[in-house]
């Protein structure tokens, strides 16, 4: 009888393998979501020090980058045999002679040599301290480098894309943690209680499920006064945000509470004399935390869209605030679109973002269950 | 055996030679079913026999080809030899190919373990039915519909007409086992493949059903393979055994020999295991008479439960002497489950007291308690559950398990805490190096002895064992139970022992009461109840068990208890749900 | 049945209040009221309102009253006569103006809901049979991205290559010759003819989580001992994936209206809004910029309730279907 899904693994180190060991082992069976993991650590620790990874003043404006188009690295110098130097070449801004529309023209005569982990702009690091020190810096903050090209203010899309990971990335999970707050303290008395007060819940997570959230978003998200500061905006939103998506968690905890309240494990427990206290912290919740985790990294990337939807609407975060939704509204216009494609760029962000978000919590979920296989 | 079928057959029905069943694992590949070869003649009954793990599904599977994906067969030959002359090897044939689909449900029918999960809840009992014999007899819907309903009849399904539209999920536990058989008998196949058929179900319900099989199979000439783990359904229905384990066939031969002389040492020690549960226990018959003039420690007085409109547990009325093995018997749904719950007071019990007589001569009511004084009743009271699996923390290690009772009971901590919980596994027989493994790495029989040392850790006076060894294999089974035993005597343990298994009564038990719909019925001196039961329906419980042994195959005393208040209903319900 | 059908409608009641509250709830939450948004209007057009004008004003729109009240007033003319209050901005009755709004937004959300299962059903079941084909693979990978494009992203994406591939506006949902036109066959056609893309656009968020659903519930039955006897009964591999595990896997597929419904009228909102289809949506940005109280709590009001509806729909269709919930 093969009880623990783990097969492939030594007897003796099974036999005294943890729950979060059992799940790991099967976890990292899951390849897609190994790699998912990998980018998403990677991506909030971009999110932590947004500034080192940026090239340029993400708020810097320039009139004479105008919808600059995106330029290209060169890793190897070959004017005098190869080496290892890494450049640019700048671009000069000529027009059309008839219709007087900018043209940029890379100007190979000249190369900005690119330096690992120069000074650029002055950034804050989580505001404990600053620094100027960049994973990439351009020799010549004159001719600055757009890898992901320019919007219609100049303004680095690369840079304002990495720094807007910081906000969209966090919305999600502060928005997800008051969710899950609310949805614990909720499912949690619901399925722990049962009977009347658990219909009650019942029915009410149910028809804030039955609810639209976009529409009910917009109206609260209306209701925020434009000019209040970045940071209470920001609360606001989340606090929207997690306003429907706690429903979904209290379900997801209501449902493991109630079919672990039958377990005998737990009857075994309560006639150890074990106080309910330690019944619910040391039986109930490790029982859970896994498949509540899977279900939070599930839904992390829900509530990204929402906030860049709910941003790019218009009516979530507004500028000067930098957010991938913020970002997108740049790209609402077709014209500017059809001119700059790169404005994409903080979408494709998004597209990654969730997708390796959505994979982390698919192989979280498989591998939640270590027993019963 | 009179066979109507059995004009000298030429060859046996289905031939399976050296058959290899094996599964591709990540580690390697696991041979289920390794180099099996048997062989069934027309009209006869094989059983296959073995514990757990031991292939005899496997192989039951293999002959449809119906086994779960990724199995597959390696090698071997499965040669049915049709009444027609023809010869078809079955193990060659694509497993989706129309050849095998026109054997399986026509030459071959097969039933299963679990008939409420093996009937589709969706489709009403009718559909399933007519479908086999429109596929393989092209029959019309308006001929299928009446051919079905004299199945249904056949199988002694009362209303036939009106049970064809019904869904499984209004069935009883029998009555759906009998509409799996009705449908597995609509082509009239020539064998039918029976996996565990009774398992789920109650002892006297299995025995209708064993009837039933054993009728229509004399009417029809078919013969019958039959997949079992109990030895006593072997004893009753076979010609020939095959025992099996790990994959292996152990022996092979005529019922007789298999019981009477059996020659390989598996065979041997699954024989003893049964038959030792047909008499008292050894340690028992060396103990000194039991103190019957003692104050009872546990008086049950009127203790009533009620389900909303169900009745659990009526007025029921007992008592527990210091050091007695008190043993509740009763089917599924007979309220010794709620009995002992409520006891525990894992459940409320809505009327009756429960008395309990502490070291110091006090007597409380078990029933009323709350708070502090229920917590330190519970440590005096404790309980054995029925699964192995999951009465255990899966995420806590087995130190963790056994001492958690010391622990939040204040009682050792630290080092000591260790200590005791490394002598509580080896007052078990459990090794104390294996502490700090997970449940997970220890066998049923194991973890069963997990689950009795955290029982024992707060030095009980009453043990409640609800079904405590009914998840295990025979062969395990006396061995926890002389445990259980060999406890009682040192430790001076007073046992309320749940079961429905009356092997277990008998071995363990001085006396017995025996449960029927949420009553008491019967109590009494265990051998007496076991061997000469007063009220009918322990007579008729008793004479449905079957006995190990082929010589004593009297269906006749066999007899199904009618409720005289309600007898209508006891003949409408047919047996209890699935257990 | 017929219990289950009745409590399941009365308890439509109390949603359907609690909807209607949390609408003008929602609405009232702006500070300040329509007049000072009206204004404020004013007043970057150099008019200046005094104080008694702009009581007079609170006064005929009743906003000097009690939310309590002005919610009561407002509800009562919905049940009893259907008039959804004033539309502030528009100068008309609201109910002038939501009705084929609402309809287009129906048709749209309906449209795509059966876009989405006729794509996902066969899909899921599909990537369910052969788990761990090149094809399920491929199908897993797709509802992976399709799950993780933001629904205005795609528009934005597909109206880009439209433009600048094909250069065409693909916005609307109608031709500029019958935007105004009434209701014609042509004009029928026409509405066929632009609604593709945002059906497109909105099945493709929703055929991926339905998929995932669909071989999820499949893989659920799959190995359940019901489809080994109806293989042991002698039925093609077809048709008893056919009849029994797809038959039971379509349950939980049904009772998926529930919450589908809600998503894809949410995103088909911000969709519309991109795309600037003459649905609800782009009426209820407007008017919840401009705090045109009535006109957006109707229209808050009204998606909700039709999700509820959808709800109910769902509902009620799963006990018809499944004999379980139906005979207990």
């Amino acid at each position: 009888m093969v009880d623990v899904s783990i097969s492939n693994i030594r007897p003796d180190r099974a036999a005294v393998a943890s729950q979060w060991q059992l799940i790991w082992w099967a976890f990292k069976r899951h390849k897609l979501a190994m790699a998912a993991l990998v980018v998403t650590v990677a991506m909030y620790i971009v999110a932590l020090v947004p500034g080192f990874f940026a090239i340029n003043d993400p708020t810097a404006q320039n009139a004479r980058a105008t919808f600059h188009p995106p330029q290209k690295i060169h890793f190897f110098d070959t004017s005098n045999g190869i080496e290892f130097g890494p450049h640019y070449y700048p671009m000069r801004l000529t027009r059309d002679p008839n219709t007087l529309a900018a043209i940029y023209v890379e100007d190979t005569s000249k190369k900005v040599p690119v330096t690992f982990f120069g000074r650029g702009y002055t950034y804050s690091v989580l505001g404990l301290f600053e620094t100027d020190i960049h994973l990439l810096a351009s020799a010549d903050n004159a001719r600055p480098l757009f890898l992901f090209g320019a919007d219609r203010l100049g303004r680095d899309v690369y840079s304002r894309v990495v720094q807007g990971a910081q906000v969209s990335l966090s919305i999600g999970l502060v928005g997800v943690c008051l969710s899950l707050l609310l949805g614990i303290v909720l499912g949690g008395i619901s399925g722990y209680y049962g009977g009347r007060i658990d219909f009650v819940m019942q029915r009410v997570i149910d028809f804030v499920l039955s609810l639209p959230t976009i529409p009910i978003w917009l109206a609260l998200a209306a209701a925020l006064p434009q000019g209040w500061p970045a940071t209470l905006q920001y609360m606001m939103i989340t606090i929207i945000l997690s306003f429907t998506g706690w429903a979904q968690l209290a379900r997801v905890v209501r449902g493991r509470f109630l079919s672990l309240r039958t377990e005998e494990f737990v009857a075994a427990a309560r006639l150890d004399g074990v106080p309910e206290s330690r019944i619910i912290f040391r039986h109930m919740l490790p029982s859970f935390s896994s498949h509540v985790i899977a279900s939070v990294t599930l839904a992390v990337p829900a509530m990204i869209l929402a906030e860049t939807s709910l941003s790019f609407l218009g009516l979530g975060l507004q500028p000067p605030t930098i957010s991938w939704g913020v970002l997108l509204r740049e790209a609402q216009n077709i014209r500017s679109i059809a001119t700059a494609p790169w404005l994409f760029m903080p979408g494709l962000a998004v597209v990654i973002a969730v997708m390796a978000l959505n994979l982390l919590g698919d192989g979280l979920r498989d591998a939640a269950d270590p027993y019963n296989k | 055996m009179t066979d109507i079928l059995t004009i000298t057959p030429r060859k046996p029905l289905l031939e399976v030679k050296n058959l290899v069943t094996e599964f591709p694992l990540r580690t390697g590949i696991f041979k289920a079913v390794d180099d099996l070869s048997f062989s069934i003649e027309p009209g006869k009954t094989l059983c296959v026999v073995g514990e757990s793990g031991s292939g005899k599904s496997v192989t039951a599977r293999s002959i449809l080809q119906i086994i779960d994906a990724p199995g597959r067969i390696a090698s071997g030959s499965i040669v049915l030899n049709r009444q027609d002359g023809t010869s078809l090897d079955l193990a060659k044939l694509d497993p989706r190919g129309r050849a095998i689909r026109s054997v399986r449900g026509r030459d071959i029918a097969m039933i299963f373990q679990e008939p409420m999960s093996s009937l589709s809840p969706v489709h009403t009992v009718g559909d399933q039915i007519t479908e086999v014999l429109r596929l393989h007899l092209n029959m019309s819907k308006a001929e299928a519909r009446k051919e079905a309903i004299s199945l249904l009849r056949q199988v002694e399904i009362p209303n036939p007409d009106k049970a064809i539209d019904r869904y499984a999920f209004q069935y009883s536990g029998g009555m759906r086992q009998r509409a799996m058989i009705a449908m597995a008998l609509a082509c009239k196949p020539q064998l039918l493949i029976a996996d565990e058929p009774t398992t789920a179900l109650d002892v006297t319900t299995q025995a209708e059903i064993l009837d039933l099989i054993s009728r229509l199979q004399k009417a029809h000439g078919m013969a019958v393979l039959f997949i079992t783990h109990d030895m006593g359904v072997v004893a009753q229905i076979a010609d020939d055994v095959l025992v099996m384990h790990h994959g292996v066939a152990k022996e092979y031969g005529p019922v007789d020999e298999i019981f009477h002389s059996p020659q390989d040492p598996y065979t041997r020690m699954l024989i003893g295991s049964v038959l030792k549960l047909e008499q008292k226990a050894e340690i028992r018959l060396a103990r000194p008479p039991l103190d019957t003039s003692a104050e009872p420690i546990l008086d049950i007085r009127g203790l009533s439960m009620q389900f909303g409109d169900m009745k659990a547990l009526d007025e029921v009325s007992i008592s527990l002497l210091p050091g007695e093995t008190l043993g509740i018997v009763g089917e599924s749904g007979s309220g010794k489950t709620t009995m002992g719950r409520s006891i525990m007071r894992l459940y409320d019990p809505s009327a009756g007291e429960i008395r309990y007589r502490r070291a110091d001569g006090k007597t409380i009511d078990l029933a009323r308690i709350d708070g502090a004084e229920l917590k330190a009743a519970r440590r005096e009271l404790r309980m054995v559950f029925q699964d192995p699996f999951g009465s255990l923390n899966p995420r806590m290690t087995v130190s963790q398990v056994i001492g958690e009772p010391l622990l939040v009971n204040g009682i050792a901590k630290g080092k000591e805490l260790d200590e005791r919980v490394c002598h509580l596994m080896e007052q078990v027989g459990l090794d104390p190096a294996t502490r700090e493994r997970y449940p997970h790495a220890f066998s049923g029989g194991q973890r069963q002895r997990i689950g009795i040392a955290r029982a024992i850790t707060l030095n009980p006076r009453v043990i409640v064992a609800d079904e405590a060894t009914s998840a295990l294999d025979v062969s395990v089974r006396f061995q926890v139970l002389d445990l259980l035993m060999r406890l009682q005597d040192q430790l001076g343990l007073a046992y309320i022992f749940i079961s429905h298994d009356i092997g277990v009564i008998r071995y363990m038990c001085d006396r017995v009461g025996v449960m029927y719909r949420g009553k008491l019925v019967e109590v009494g001196e265990a051998d007496k109840v076991c061997n000469a039961p007063d009220h009918a329906y322990t007579q008729a419980l008793i004479s449905a068990i079957p006995r190990p042994d082929p010589r004593d195959r009297d269906r006749s005393r066999r007899f199904r208890y009618v409720e005289p208040t309600a007898a209508s209903m006891a003949v409408i319900t047919n047996g209890g749900a699935a257990r | 049945m017929l219990k289950f059908i009745v409590m399941r409608l009365l308890w439509m009641i109390p949603s359907l209040f609690a909807v209607s509250f949390l609408a003008f709830v929602l609405i009232q939450l702006p500070p300040g009221d329509f007049v000072t948004t009206y204004i404020a209007t004013l007043a970057s057009s150099n008019e200046v309102v005094d104080q008694n004008t702009a009581a007079q004003l609170r006064e005929r729109f009743g906003l000097d009253q009690p939310m309590l009240v002005q919610y009561l007033k407002w509800i009562w003319g919905i049940v009893t006569s259907g008039d959804f209050g004033i539309s502030f901005e528009w100068q008309q009755p609201v109910s002038g103006l939501i009705w084929e709004r609402m309809a287009l937004t129906l048709v749209l959300a309906v449209a795509s809901l059966l876009a989405t299962w006729a794509i996902a059903l066969p899909i899921g079941v599909y990537s369910a049979v052969k788990k761990y084909s090149i094809g399920d693979y491929a199908f897993t990978a797709f509802t992976f991205f399709g799950l993780s494009i933001p629904s205005f992203l795609l528009a934005l994406v597909l109206m880009y290559v439209a433009a600048v591939e094909f250069g065409q506006d693909v916005g609307g949902l109608f031709s500029p010759e019958y935007e105004t036109a009434s209701w014609s066959i042509g004009k029928m056609l026409d509405l066929l003819a632009h609604l593709w893309l945002p059906v497109a656009i909105l099945a493709v968020s929703s055929t991926a989580s339905l998929i995932r659903v669909m071989r999820a519930n499949m893989l659920d039955e799959l190995p359940k001992p019901y489809v080994t006897t109806a293989r042991a009964k002698g039925l093609s591999e077809f048709r008893l994936l056919t009849k029994y595990p797809l038959r039971i896997a379509l349950n939980p597929f049904i009772s998926t209206i529930a919450w589908l419904l809600p998503n894809l009228i949410s995103g088909s909102v911000v969709v519309a809004i991109v795309l600037n289809l003459p649905t609800a949506a782009p009426l209820l940005l407007q008017s919840l910029m401009a705090q045109d109280m009535y006109l957006a709590g109707a229209f808050v009001l009204l998606i909700c309730a039709l999700t509820l509806i959808g709800s109910l729909i769902s509902d009620i269709l799963l006990a018809l279907v499944d004999p379980r919930i139906r005979l207990e």
